[in-house]
């Protein structure tokens, strides 16, 4: 593949990174790392890439066909499950935020420092 | 061999039985349950040690055998040091699971079944032969250790310290699998020795330096490096005993054997040329960690944070000695992670201890409370000696062994910087027993809190527990200090750490099924220097028990308790870590 999915991929980390970073709602800085998260999938994906080349499903193509790497794909969709694990957690924790303390803001949880 | 697929699948059974059926939530059944799973996981750990101390013990899932030096298999590898680790952690796992038995914020199935998925995920961790198993497992434990942390939901803090470790981490371990990501288009493995064999021929390049860089930072965010560390403190602060000790003990220390062994089996091929770059960019890390961790010790009145920070200053201390990147060195790290980290344990459950007789965790407030407490105190007073490596007790005897790996490479002014270290962390403890126990030095202002005083009152209640805690920290402290003395101890070890250094060996063995000899290493016990800088420590720690807290300072400021920032340093110390890598190695 092109230079530009690597391109993407940088561009997606630091994207959901500065999201994280400047966030100021709890919601949205989970977003914001799911997107940062969707940069190893880009990355993943653009490693295994091959220009031409058919889904990597033996059933009705013959073995010398070129596909695309099955490996990284496999990692891609694990990789997927811890993301969507981490974010329902984060969710849960939000959901808590607002229940208890009626504040989604990070910085207004404010119970630790130093 | 079914002892590695065993040692993870018993802590990983448990606990889907225990998370997944209605019929087990009684609390004693669940606590049977969870102490035989973590017990059992000990036992194999343990087995696994004694059996590969003759060879590595390696097997593939599945019988999915290497061919011609090609792994499609997932082995899971053990050699007597990972084993060790392991075993470490299942030890403090039936440790926190047995303080966790008489506390009622813990309470449930479902705590139970988060610590053995923790257990399972930091087992797997130590055994996994496969980068990309290494990362499963590592969000394994990551996971459940973000759900333990935040266990008391109720709470502002707790929820806020959760918020914080997950997501630094989570940022953490997407920089690991970028890394990995890189390294497998550039090998095509994922297997340790593969990659290793496909990347020993070639100059290391660009790419090879930024995915090591990736790879190690991801593990620097787990074993709290600065400044990837600032949610360490937050995380630990809140988190209920039993979890503390474990996190303190064995987490941390996990993501500096990550690593060293990708080190060891990937990059060691490559790298090993340009080693002193390596070792210079780690040794500043690890003197940055160990100085700003012990200073920020040192200036804690929240005994939980005060320990927390210790476990920063000391993790400088265990990066120091993997820095050295030499088999002598590591010998130092395996016995200062043993030592160390039993003595922080157990000081953990003393804090928990006091915290449960006078319903605080702040020194100002317990001044002078602990006057009846005296077997508490020694303990304290014990744990702030040891933590100084007072000679000759477990974590001096570490401390001592690295100083002298850095001493025969020509860097003898470490060992003074580690003195000092080591001295503010064991004085902060010192300082707690001499303001909480003694109730000597100045009093503090009166604080406004006088609904805490109350909780303190209760006795009949909390006598109980507090007394099992004290008995648990008592066994943990008193095996930290035994440790160092135990003769053979580091001849035991220093063939295993020859081994683990040693890459070629490591591929021959996994995908060759060659057996390697155990290297015969000459080892050698401390020397007279170490022996007076671990005396000079302990020293200096008492004056500095007799010193006041440090007030609040730029430092301080800097934890700030917001995630954002948290981030935004990680982000930060990774491009800075990656670019002096591709610097020095492309």
């Amino acid at each position: 593949m092109s230079v530009l999915a690597y391109l993407v991929a940088v561009w997606l980390l630091l994207a959901g990174i500065y999201g994280v970073v400047t966030s100021r709602h709890l919601v949205h800085l989970v977003t914001c790392l799911s997107v940062a998260q969707a940069s190893t999938y880009v990355l993943l994906l653009a490693i295994g890439y091959r220009s031409g080349a058919q889904a990597p499903i033996f059933g009705d193509i013959p073995q010398s066909t070129p596909v695309v790497d099955p490996v990284v794909q496999a990692l891609t969709l694990t990789d997927v499950v811890v993301s969507a694990t981490v974010s329902a957690l984060l969710l849960a924790i939000a959901v808590q935020a607002h229940k208890r303390f009626g504040s989604v803001d990070p910085d207004e949880l404010n119970a630790l420092r130093g | 061999m079914a002892l590695a697929s065993l040692a993870v699948l018993v802590p990983l059974g448990a606990a889907i039985v225990l998370g997944g059926t209605t019929s087990l939530r009684r609390r004693r059944i669940a606590d049977a349950i969870a102490l035989a799973a973590a017990t059992a996981a000990l036992g194999l750990c343990l087995a696994l040690v004694a059996r590969s101390s003759d060879a590595t013990v390696v097997a593939w899932l599945g019988g999915w055998h290497p061919r011609d030096g090609v792994a499609l298999g997932i082995d899971l590898v053990a050699d007597p040091l990972a084993a060790g680790l392991a075993a470490f952690a299942a030890l403090l796992t039936v440790t926190g699971l047995v303080v966790a038995l008489h506390q009622v914020d813990t309470a449930s199935h479902l705590f139970h079944a988060l610590v053995l998925l923790c257990l399972a995920g930091m087992i797997g961790f130590c055994l996994a032969g496969d980068l990309f198993t290494i990362f499963v497992f590592f969000e394994l434990m990551g996971v459940s250790a973000y759900a333990l942390s935040g266990f008391r939901v109720a709470e502002r803090a707790p929820l806020e310290g959760a918020l914080n470790f997950a997501v630094t981490n989570s940022v953490g371990s997407l920089l690991l699998l970028a890394g990995i990501a890189l390294l497998y288009g550039r090998t095509g493995a994922l297997n340790l020795a593969q990659m290793g064999d496909a990347l020993a021929t070639r100059q290391p390049d660009a790419l090879v330096a930024v995915a090591f860089a990736l790879v190690a930072c991801g593990f620097f965010v787990k074993a709290a490096i600065v400044p990837f560390h600032f949610w360490l403190a937050d995380a630990y602060a809140v988190a209920p005993t039993s979890i503390c000790l474990i996190f303190a003990g064995a987490l941390s220390e996990l993501g500096l054997y990550g690593v060293a062994r990708v080190y060891w089996t990937v990059f060691e091929g490559p790298i090993g040329a340009h080693g002193e770059a390596v070792r210079d960019v780690l040794l500043a890390l690890g003197l940055l960690t160990a100085l700003v961790g012990a200073v920020m010790c040192a200036g804690q009145r929240h005994l939980k944070r005060l320990v927390a920070f210790a476990t920063v200053a000391h993790m400088g201390v265990l990066l120091c000695g993997v820095a050295l990147l030499d088999g002598a060195a590591l010998v130092g790290v395996a016995v200062f992670v043993v030592g160390d980290g039993l003595v922080k344990a157990g000081l953990f459950v003393a804090v928990g201890a006091l915290e449960d007789r006078r319903g605080s965790v702040d020194e100002h407030q317990l001044y002078g409370r602990g006057r009846d407490l005296p077997v508490l105190g020694a303990l304290f007073g014990a744990c702030g000696l040891a933590l100084a490596a007072l000679p000759p007790f477990g974590p001096f005897l570490g401390r001592a062994l690295i100083e002298d790996g850095a001493s025969h490479q020509g860097l003898g002014w470490v060992a003074p910087l580690l003195v000092v270290a080591s001295a503010l962390v064991g004085g902060a403890v010192l300082r707690v027993v001499r303001t909480v126990f003694l109730g000597r030095g100045a009093k503090p202002p009166p604080t406004h809190k006088a609904a805490v005083e109350e909780a303190g009152e209760d006795p009949a209640e909390r006598e109980r527990p507090a007394r099992a805690s004290v008995v648990v920290a008592l066994a943990l402290v008193g095996l930290g200090l035994v440790w160092g003395l135990m003769p053979g101890l580091v001849d035991a070890i220093a063939p295993s750490a020859a081994h683990f250094v040693d890459r070629r060996a490591y591929a021959a063995e996994v995908l060759h099924g060659v057996r390697a000899g155990a290297p015969g290493v000459a080892s050698e016990g401390p020397t007279a220097t170490a022996w007076l800088y671990g005396l000079a420590s302990a020293a200096l720690a008492a004056v500095v028990g007799l010193a006041r807290t440090v007030p609040e300072g730029p430092l301080r400021e800097l934890h700030s308790g917001r995630v954002g920032d948290y981030v935004a340093w990680l982000a930060t110390g990774a491009a800075i870590v990656a670019g002096l890598f591709a610097i020095t190695l492309g």
